[in-house]
């Protein structure tokens, strides 16, 4: 390989609207960045974002973190990357990224050509895909069927770094792409400049989550990435922390199932001769990382659909025979509200989450022993809003005066904090599609559209 | 017993976790998994740990009440003296019924673990 210069990047933060210190962010950009890139999305927080086309981080706070990322992406003239726009990155969430990029455009006075990537699935096309056979489950999840993608809100697929290269071939300045795999927005520059793809997207991987993988931790301060022709170095670009050893080689097993072989794209990256050496206070080399190309040109689909809808309750109780006698009383409460909805064809779901016995941990706490007072979250959920009320309002007030042997408070069961008692928490959504995909090409799924945006 | 008879036996060290872990802590790994990361404060024991195998499928299945085969994963990651285990989780990601949206805090069971090395 020729001599290659170090390319350098900036992570500003873990997830696009989390923020970062100014400082943090000048002495980034203090390092001459080749691009910026940052991710905006995760599964983590649950369905109901993918499912609804909402975003999990306000607006105002995306647009705070836009402003800066886009003025020193521009005053460098250095690539901005956006990858999972708007959290889950389907349409809704890219078109609702791209308006607050555009407002963010118009104040600042900045002009730029602009990729936009779409990375939505057709229902037609997964079914076709799975009646020719291209889709199977990632993991545990179960075998995909066609009523499963017909009742699917939100279907996408993550992109790699070939749609991203395609955008930056063509011009691009600002990226802003639907579901991405995390480190692709970090990788797509240099792989397109020649840099290993092993190390490109080892150091995606550490830098998509900004300065979680320094000491102390955060995910909303800004990461630095030097890659060389045969190792990279990271380096926190706050002060108070560093990058250690330790830091970077834990961030590696951070929320994966087997951190030796980690799949993505097109191949899986190969971490079996992975070295981590401190090569000063507040910096580490990372080499040996190879990249497997596996040509089957599959991407992992994910989907989800809705799930009913909830309405929520919360109530603690602290009378002794009341808590001891709890499982019996919530048996007869469910026994009643079978009773009285006897004759609705509507189904219904009832919880109830027991905090200070095991409502965190179910049927696997260690330790299920109630204390001297416990948390009740009801919920019910059901095909139609009324239902869920109407099982809710039920449950709750069957609870409260419910009678049980050796009853000292028979004024109520139950302590509200709050009046109005029962929420009504909305559409509630599931994952239906965690599915790997073989396209026929790697761009198939991903429409590459420019525009010049001019202030 | 004498002096040199005990040198020569070298007995298993038996400590809670809690004193040679710096970190014990549970992740969602996508929406079907949960993960679990033990990081060890010192390479020495943590390497003593990894040749007496005191952690591993078995194990985890037994703490958790899971059968075995849902232990999708459990080895040591030597550049981070870590063990991990990777599990199916009780109900994917979010679905009816969930407790912990993020699988962040389901790591209890480890917290009374005594390891020998």
């Amino acid at each position: 390989m020729i001599a290659m210069r170090p390319l350098v990047l900036l992570s500003p933060t873990a997830i696009l609207g989390y923020g970062f210190p100014v400082t943090s962010l000048e002495r980034g950009l203090s390092f001459g960045p080749d691009a910026i890139a940052v991710d905006a999305g995760s599964s983590d927080p649950g369905p109901f974002y993918l499912g609804s086309g909402k975003s999990f981080v306000p607006r105002k706070a995306v647009k705070r973190d836009l402003g800066f990322l886009l003025r020193s992406a521009r005053a460098l003239r250095a690539p901005l990357l956006i990858g999972s726009a708007g959290g889950s990155g389907a349409r809704p969430h890219l078109d609702w990224c791209r308006e607050i990029l555009l407002e963010t455009a118009v104040e600042e006075g900045l002009s730029f050509r602009l990729a936009v990537i779409a990375a939505d699935v057709s229902k037609q096309y997964l079914d076709d895909a799975l009646r020719q056979g291209r889709v199977k489950p990632l993991g545990p999840a179960p075998e995909l069927t066609a009523e499963t993608i017909q009742g699917s809100t939100g279907l996408v697929a993550q992109m790699g770094v070939v749609p991203l290269i395609e955008a930056l071939d063509g011009g691009a300045e600002v990226v802003l792409a639907g579901r991405c795999y995390d480190p692709a927005v970090f990788a797509a520059l240099p792989i397109r400049s020649g840099y290993p793809a092993g190390l490109a997207l080892h150091l995606g991987k550490i830098l998509e989550c900004a300065a979680i993988a320094a000491t102390p931790g955060s995910g909303s301060d800004c990461m630095i990435g030097i890659l060389e022709a045969d190792r990279f170095l990271v380096e926190p670009a706050g002060l108070e922390r560093r990058a250690t050893t330790a830091s970077v080689a834990a961030h590696t097993l951070y929320e994966k199932s087997n951190p030796y072989l980690l799949p993505g794209p097109g191949g899986s990256l190969d971490l079996r001769e992975t070295t981590f050496e401190q090569v000063s206070a507040r910096r580490v080399a990372v080499a040996g990382t190879r990249y497997c190309s596996d040509d089957s040109c599959s991407v992992k689909v994910e989907g989800a659909q809705p799930a009913g809808y909830r309405v929520v309750s919360i109530a603690g109780a602290r009378d002794p025979s009341f808590i001891s006698g709890l499982d019996a009383i919530l048996d007869g409460v469910r026994e009643r509200t079978r009773d009285n909805f006897r004759d609705e064809r509507e189904q219904y779901t009832l919880i109830f989450h027991i905090y200070g016995r095991d409502g965190v941990m179910g049927s696997q706490e260690p330790h299920p022993a109630p204390g001297q007072e416990i948390g009740i979250v009801m919920e019910a959920v059901a095909d139609s809003r009324e239902m869920a009320e109407a099982v809710l309002g039920f449950a709750r007030s069957t609870l409260l005066h419910f009678g049980y042997p050796g009853r000292l408070c028979t004024a109520g069961n139950l302590a509200f904090p709050y009046s109005p008692s029962d929420f009504p928490a909305g559409e509630a959504y599931q994952f239906s599609v965690h599915h790997l995909v073989a396209m026929k090409s790697p761009t198939e799924l991903f429409p590459v559209v420019f525009e010049e945006v001019r202030a | 017993m004498s002096e040199d008879a005990r040198e020569t036996a070298k007995p298993l060290n038996v400590k809670p976790l809690l004193e040679i872990a710096s970190v014990v802590r549970t992740k969602n790994a996508g929406p079907y998994e949960l993960t679990i990361d033990i990081i060890f404060r010192d390479r020495e024991i943590y390497e003593r740990v990894k040749a007496a195998e005191s952690l591993n499928a078995t194990l985890i299945a037994r703490l958790y009440g899971v059968p075995q085969q849902d232990i999708l994963e459990a080895l040591y990651f030597d550049p981070a003296c870590a063990f991990k285990a990777t599990m199916k989780r009780p109900l994917p990601c979010g679905q009816i019924g969930e407790t912990d949206i993020y699988g962040a805090q389901q790591h209890a069971p480890l917290l009374d673990l005594f390891v020998s090395f």
